[in-house]
């Protein structure tokens, strides 16, 4: 019989933002885990041919896959039996398992606080508008051959200024980090989610010193290898426009693609 | 010096947090946010939270925002029993995958409804497209299989035999459309049982307290908006 301790397996793809966040978390904190690459849009971008019956969806949604998220997103935790969703509760879980230093999620109830509050606000800001700047400017034209028409674009960027304005007024303020003097998990999640937009050109940090010296006080931190490794491909995105995509696929996305617009 | 809660119980996440405070007998100050007003809107709120909205806390000086961040804080301050977010490593990962994925799902989906079926109606002063209604009620059915696939099973809670932060996000929430008139629950008998299943472990008569204002349709549709109020709506909430 076979036995033996299963490996924990995180199943990522380091286009996505949270997938990065956890990548990191769990390289910077020398946590051992089995890299488990998904692809979200093999088969599609990479113009590869789908073998026959697999779903157009992509690697993502194959059957093995779905067993392991019915909720179809990446990132995903395994350890053991033991699958989770979602980056925010995998990077708790790996915090407390694996006995991370204080500053990732402070034992201070109102520094850990402060944590949990931008956690909790980065869903509806930085996770809902950052992302379509990548479908904007990347994807959409990628898929539908045309671009996108330019005031969506200035429509993101003008909902992404917004929230900067309020990420700085109320989260930064004049501290080197979200919660005070060190780095944790809400900087780290922030970070990773601002990469998407200058990954696709859109330069948010340029004319904003204060958001530019967090971030590099945030690379530091992290160790720059790490971050160089973990955004090599959303910083080489835009050689995915150059690739040819298969004229089906583009009819099968293109709906789908087209409510993402709106 | 006693906690100060700002809240308003139309505010699903305000009725999670005026539950769980009055459940574990938290001694708290209400202060009263009046959302149709435009309260939240004003630069003094905006003290207590510089987002301008509900619920806020105020404990001393500290102040907090994010209904989450302040339901974790009391449970740790105040030391609410276990099962509210467990100790245990894997049902405590559980609640915070449940309370991470709601905002962009049952929440999300759950606003929608009651933005397209009652205040947007009020904020402009005409019915409520039929369409926009059935276009909100789709992604909510679709989330509501998720929620009961991934999320409850069959298991009597989320996490597992005792009622969660998650179980009260999630039924706060579920109660939003149910007050626009959209009874989710009625073909939902799963769901349902859970639904009597958390009322019971909160307490009914708790439950239906935080709930009254929000389930009084009459008053609801009567609902005199502020004008400010009016022209932020019309703003966010991009018809």
């Amino acid at each position: 019989m076979l036995t033996g301790r299963m490996a924990l397996e995180l199943y990522l793809d380091l286009i996505s933002p949270p997938c990065r966040a956890v990548y990191i978390f769990a390289k910077k904190n020398n946590i051992c885990f089995e890299f488990k690459p998904v692809e979200l849009f093999k088969d599609s971008i990479l113009g590869r041919k789908m073998s026959g019956g697999q779903s157009h969806e992509g690697q993502q949604h194959t059957e093995e896959f779905a067993k392991v998220k019915i909720l179809k997103k990446v990132p995903v935790l395994k350890d053991g039996v033991f699958t989770l969703a979602e980056s925010t509760a995998i990077l708790l879980y790996l915090s407390r398992k694996y006995n991370t230093p204080d500053h990732w999620y402070s034992s201070d109830l109102q520094k850990r606080a402060r944590v949990d509050e931008y956690l909790s606000w980065h869903h509806n800001s930085f996770r809902r508008i950052a992302p379509k700047t990548l479908w904007i400017k990347v994807l959409i034209p990628l898929f539908t051959g045309q671009a996108a028409p330019p005031e969506k674009l200035q429509e993101v960027i003008d909902e992404l200024a917004a929230s900067l304005v309020q990420f700085e007024e109320k989260f930064l303020q004049d501290k080197p980090f979200i919660m005070g003097s060190e780095i944790s998990l809400a900087d780290l999640m922030a970070v990773v989610e601002l990469m998407q937009p200058v990954g696709v050109g859109c330069h948010i940090f340029a004319d904003r010193p204060k958001l530019a010296a967090w971030r590099s006080r945030v690379e530091e931190a992290v160790g720059k290898e790490l971050f160089q490794e973990a955004h090599e491909q959303i910083l080489n995105i835009k050689e995915l426009s150059s690739i040819e995509v298969e004229p089906k696929l583009k009819e099968l996305l293109a709906p789908t693609l087209m409510k993402m617009l709106k | 010096m006693v906690v100060e809660l700002f809240l308003d119980l139309l505010s699903q996440p305000c009725r999670a947090l005026f539950i769980f405070a009055k459940k574990n007998n938290i001694p708290f100050e209400f202060k009263h946010v009046e959302l149709i007003k435009g309260q939240h809107l004003s630069e003094e709120f905006g003290k207590v939270n510089v987002l301008k909205k509900v619920p806020a806390l105020k404990d001393g000086t500290f102040t907090l925002a994010e209904s989450i961040a302040i339901l974790l804080y009391l449970s740790r301050k105040f030391n609410t029993p276990d099962h509210w977010y467990p100790s245990d490593l894997r049902k405590r990962a559980r609640v915070d995958e449940y309370l991470s994925w709601q905002h962009t799902a049952i929440r999300e989906k759950g606003c929608r409804i009651f933005f397209t079926k009652v205040l947007m109606p009020l904020a402009v002063g005409q019915p409520f497209s039929p369409d926009k209604l059935e276009e909100a009620v789709k992604e909510m059915n679709f989330t509501l299989v998720q929620f009961e696939e991934k999320f409850l099973q069959d298991k009597p809670f989320i996490v597992g035999s005792e009622i969660s932060l998650a179980d009260l996000v999630a039924i706060v929430e579920l109660m939003q459309p149910v007050a626009s008139g959209c009874d989710i629950f009625a073909d939902r008998p799963k769901l349902a049982a859970w639904r009597s299943r958390v009322e019971e472990a909160v307490g009914k008569e708790l439950f239906q307290e935080a709930h009254k204002q929000v389930l009084n349709a009459k008053s609801l549709g009567s609902m005199q908006l502020s004008s400010e109020l009016k022209e932020h709506l019309k703003q966010i909430l991009k018809p």
